[in-house]
């Protein structure tokens, strides 16, 4: 899988969460992820779930621990508003926990459809009792992915991991 | 000519949960299991006695599919079973079309369906209004599904729980009754770490 320069940054959340032992890897299809879904797919290591909505994958990652493995949930942070009542599992459970988020309705958004979320984010991770990370650099994934990683699958916590606009850019409308 | 709808029999819900599931399970130490809320929880706490195979919900309606299938990738060596009530399901029945794409061999699906909402006062679900689940499991890709509404089907369903080479869903229609009196533990926190301690004697 090619990375160019503009998207060498999604190699590394992929390359990131794999090196912590992540081996199942969900998500809702996304731009923002476009690239760790490919290589997920390609990586005969590891298992690539398409969901049919983001909550699954909430689950999926409960289901995972309980049987030893670390799974990680790509998605579009529209698709955090599906999960919520799922969390009351994964903090109620103590179930370690990773998501990673590409944000819409963020820095620069053009779309108005995406505001109303990209704003409830922060707020609801917060409600529901997450470690949030935001990244806002290219040159600080690995060591933000890293420090989630441990954060989740050390000391057990639901850690949620921002792909900022900042980082990602904005889509043009 | 007759239609369809006329050819089709009536769905019963006639079986007793209480003696179908247990009889459909079998010997339970065979598996690793994952109960979605109420009925379903009840009806596997009473089977496992409560057991370090099996996680339970009280909450977090529509998990439990998913959960199994998260299981079920992470334990290939294991057979895992998820129960879970027809209410359940309909909640998050897009998990079917997921199960079936990874198509675990391991992980059996086994909907106890009574027609109704249980908990909240057996209010009529959508099962007791036309909808057949065992259909839309055919319908998202399952290759081995059956619906055991008779006694003599029991045996039958508990085979393709126990054999089947690929996922399965197995679709029990029950009366509309109460899962086994059974006072199970309901902490999620506890239970997660009673079930990783189970899988911990196993390995």
């Amino acid at each position: 899988m090619e990375a160019t320069t503009e998207d060498r940054w999604q190699k590394v959340v992929y390359d990131t969460l794999k090196k912590n032992g992540v081996t199942i890897f969900s998500y809702v299809p996304d731009a923002g992820h476009r690239m760790a879904i490919d290589l997920s797919l390609a990586d005969p290591d590891v298992h690539s779930v398409a969901l049919t909505t983001e909550e699954e994958g909430v689950a999926l990652a409960a289901g995972a621990h309980l049987g030893g493995a670390r799974s990680a949930l790509l998605m579009q942070s529209s698709g955090l508003g599906n999960c919520i009542n799922f969390f009351s599992m994964i903090t109620g459970g103590k179930f370690p926990f990773l998501t990673v988020l590409s944000m819409r309705g963020d820095y620069g958004e053009g779309n108005p459809w995406q505001m109303g979320m990209g704003k409830a984010v922060r707020p609801i991770l917060d409600t529901m009792g997450f470690v949030t990370i935001e990244i806002t650099q290219k040159d600080e994934v690995e060591r933000a992915i890293d420090a989630a990683c441990t954060m989740a699958f050390q000391s057990g916590e639901a850690v949620a991991v921002l792909l900022t606009q900042k980082l990602i850019g904005a889509k043009k409308f | 000519m007759a239609k369809s709808s006329e050819a089709k029999t009536a769905p019963k819900f006639d079986l007793d949960r209480s003696v179908a599931v247990p009889q459909l399970i079998g010997k339970q130490e065979d598996f690793l299991f994952i109960g979605g809320l109420a009925g379903t929880a009840k009806d596997l706490a009473a089977i496992t006695n409560d057991g370090s195979n099996y996680y339970g919900m009280a909450g977090a309606m529509g998990a439990a599919v998913s959960m199994g299938l998260g299981l079920a990738l992470a334990r290939p060596d294991r057979k895992v079973v998820v129960a879970t009530g027809d209410g359940e399901l309909l909640m998050n029945i897009g998990a079917l079309a997921t199960a079936s794409v990874l198509n675990p061999p391991n992980l059996r699906i086994l909907c106890v369906d009574n027609g109704h909402y249980g908990e909240t006062g057996y209010q009529k679900s959508h099962t007791s209004l036309g909808v057949d689940l065992e259909q839309m499991a055919i319908g998202a890709g399952i290759k081995s599904t059956m619906t055991v509404e008779t006694q003599d089907q029991i045996a039958a369903g508990a085979r393709m729980l126990r054999e089947s080479n690929g996922t399965c869903f197995v679709l029990l229609r029950v009366k509309p009754e109460d899962g086994p009196k059974f006072k199970r533990d309901m902490d999620p926190a506890s239970t997660r770490v009673r079930f990783l301690q189970g899988m911990k004697k196993k390995a």
